[in-house]
């Protein structure tokens, strides 16, 4: 006997729970990938600007000038950071991305006036060569990191924790541990790698401020020190941060990318960089430190309207990871070489996934030559190639953030004020602390 | 001129006192600097990269001599927390006791503790040598990648956790191994590896009793199947 066949899907145990609840059961292992957050979580987007009209006189767009000049790390280094742009490209390590590609970002970084980062595994010379300016992370795992290089950087970056795995270390799969990398974590060539999720030499906030004087020591107080943060308990952990010294905090929210970690952590731990954002400013705010140590946001930042919100809601300069590896052609359908545009797909295939889905950065097979420490696949990109798509990506970002600076009147990027933005949502209005569009409601605000 | 010059904490900064040993000292003939009153500040002597001797008469603080390069630096007391932390080349010898951490990161040199140190001694090592004259406390050499660790009383608890390539020497008690570490036969190249150490260390200790532990190597690659019992 047939019948119509009922396809009332379930809301808890859906196709996705049971994906994942088949899969768990058949191998008994859980999910490793790249990339960031893919759940859909309150965003930039949810935000828009109330640009000039008759109570506001904007700028011209194309001829008046709007500044933005970024100035990092005043609060004690002899040398503070000085940018073009309020722009800076992510830490991301030489072993998960490939070395023409940490090649690429210095150039194109360099030529837009901007900086960059290295990662885990140290500082490789062409990344010292091709970067103007180059921020050396000191993280737990300590690869690499030496006093040579660090007198070479232009500003230190202690990382406590990022945004797509706060609290947890970092993974490099036996894949990308090439005899390169190997060499310089000092590591077995092939084994997967684990970095601690600690630092192995100090403990909690009296002891960072120890650290941070010992750096300050080591490098002659010449060159500022970040702190990145994880974005969890925000508001504890900035004013942590401020008070063992450092000069320019950096948040990392949950949209924030990695090369590997747990899906677990990726997508459920940590906070949306639109929360995020507001709580750091409340605790440079609280401890009268705006204008003295800077705010650097990241997480999920995409385009200029993404980064002129993030000033409005009061950072001093973004960082942007994932973005910058889209623009070198991550998820991309093909890849340039030999002076062509060649097919990728069937490589895409190969690991189970097609453009636009993929977040394999952990397998090293990378089909565009990105995330690949394999002699073949990293051919596919060319630092030439990766800096000209990079420089044009920076460019559009800045040319968008200055557009929408000079319609909100604004003669400098940084003028840009919370008072110029309203929520389209709810929940944005709470997290960003804006009026929810076409009303003075602020969700969670005391009315006075 | 005169080789040798001191200072006084008690009326320097460790910043200028730090200064002189960057900057100044470097091609300036003097080969001995004596460190008076450390009265337990903290990153003494940190950043050297120059062949001279520091002598800190007296208990230091945190991150003695951190990031070392071609310096020996011998400190006549005890210090905190991760004394030569993150070592390149060069000797740090400590008197006294050693806090926690003390040689972590290392990458080359050798550190010296005539006392005891504290838990994770060694931690994340890379390649520098540490001497411990006395005991260690827990989780020493935790995720030490390369070089040498040689105990020569006890170690406390959980001793090489998660090791990869550094190698361990106890001669007195190890109260338990950590994860992946395994105890394993001493060959004559350890005995003859624990003898340049001891020698190098100024420690007068035949070889015998020393035990060797490395890594099992059985967390190289991800095994979901251990269900966290190693």
């Amino acid at each position: 006997m047939s019948g119509p066949i009922h396809r009332e899907e379930s809301a808890s145990i859906d196709r996705r729970a049971i994906g994942y609840i088949r899969e768990a059961a058949e191998y008994g292992l859980y999910d490793i990938r790249g990339m960031g957050a893919k759940r859909r979580v309150p965003s930039f987007d949810d935000l828009v600007f109330l640009t000039a009209s008759a109570s506001r006189y904007p700028l011209e767009g194309y001829r008046e000038k709007c500044d933005s000049k970024t100035v990092l790390g005043t609060r004690v280094a002899k040398k503070p950071v000085e940018l073009e742009i309020p722009i800076t490209i992510a830490g991301m390590s030489f072993g998960s991305l490939s070395a023409n590609v940490k090649e690429a970002l210095g150039r194109a970084a360099t030529e837009m006036g901007t900086s960059t980062t290295t990662g885990d595994g140290g500082m490789t010379p062409e990344e010292r060569q091709s970067s103007k300016t180059l921020v050396y992370q000191c993280l737990p795992s300590r690869y690499g990191f030496n006093p040579d290089d660090l007198r070479k950087a232009d500003a230190i970056e202690i990382v406590l924790g990022q945004g797509a795995k706060p609290g947890g270390g970092g993974m490099l799969l036996g894949q990308k541990v090439s005899a390169r990398v190997a060499e310089m974590r000092t590591l077995p060539e092939g084994i997967d790698q684990r970095s601690a999720c600690r630092h192995p030499d100090w403990t909690g906030p009296d002891d960072l401020k120890i650290k941070i004087e010992e750096l300050r020591e080591i490098t002659d107080w010449q060159v500022p020190i970040y702190v990145k943060l994880g974005a969890t308990r925000v508001r504890d952990d900035v004013k942590l941060a401020v008070k063992a010294g450092a000069d320019v905090v950096v948040i990392d929210g949950m949209q924030g990318g990695t090369a590997a970690t747990q899906q677990v952590f990726i997508e459920h731990t940590g906070i949306p960089t639109l929360a995020a954002l507001p709580l750091a400013v409340e605790a440079l705010e609280d401890m009268n430190v705006v204008g003295e140590v800077q705010l650097i946001i990241s997480g999920g930042i995409r385009t200029g309207a993404d980064v002129a919100k993030a000033l409005a809601l009061g950072a001093d300069a973004v960082s942007i990871g994932q973005g910058v590896l889209v623009a070198l052609g991550c998820n991309h359908d093909s890849y340039f070489q030999d002076g062509r545009d060649v097919d990728a797909t069937d490589d895409y295939a190969k690991l189970g996934t097609a453009p636009g889905y993929c977040h394999h950065c952990h397998t090293g097979q990378c089909p565009v030559g990105i995330t690949t420490q394999d002699a073949v696949l990293e051919q596919r990109l060319t630092p030439e190639i990766g800096a000209k798509r990079l420089k044009n990506y920076l460019q559009v970002l800045s040319m968008e953030l200055t557009t929408l600076a000079r319609a909100c009147g604004k003669s400098n990027v940084h003028h840009l004020e919370r008072e110029d933005l309203v929520a389209l949502t709810v929940e944005a209005a709470a997290m960003a602390k804006v009026p929810l569009a076409g009303t003075q409601w602020i969700p969670g605000l005391q009315q006075k | 001129m005169d080789r040798v010059k001191q200072f006084d904490l008690a009326k320097l900064s460790v910043r200028e006192v730090n200064q002189f040993l960057h900057h100044e000292l470097p091609g300036s003939g003097i080969e001995r600097v004596e460190i008076l009153n450390p009265d337990g500040s903290h990153s003494i002597a940190a950043g050297l990269d120059c062949d001279v001797a520091v002598e800190i008469q007296g208990h230091a603080g945190y991150f003695i001599a951190g990031m070392n390069k071609l310096a020996s630096v011998t400190v006549h007391g005890n210090v905190g927390w991760s004394v030569a932390e993150n070592i390149m080349s060069g000797c740090v010898r400590v008197k006294g006791h050693a806090s926690e951490s003390a040689g972590a990161s290392g990458h080359g040199g050798l550190v010296v503790i005539e006392g005891d140190a504290s838990s994770r001694c060694g931690i994340s090592m890379k390649g520098c040598d540490i001497v411990v004259s006395g005991s260690v406390g827990h989780f020493s050499a935790f995720m030490a990648q390369a070089g040498t660790l040689v105990v020569c009383g006890d170690a406390g608890p959980n001793l090489g956790d998660s090791l990869y390539e550094a190698t361990i020497y106890v001669r007195g008690t190890i109260h338990s191994l950590g994860a992946d570490a395994r105890e394993e036969e001493m060959e004559p190249a350890d005995v003859e590896r624990v003898s340049r150490l001891l020698a190098d260390a100024e420690i007068d200790l035949d070889t015998s009793g020393f035990k060797r532990v490395a890594s099992a190597r059985s967390l190289y690659h991800w095994n979901a199947e251990v269900h966290q019992e190693y």
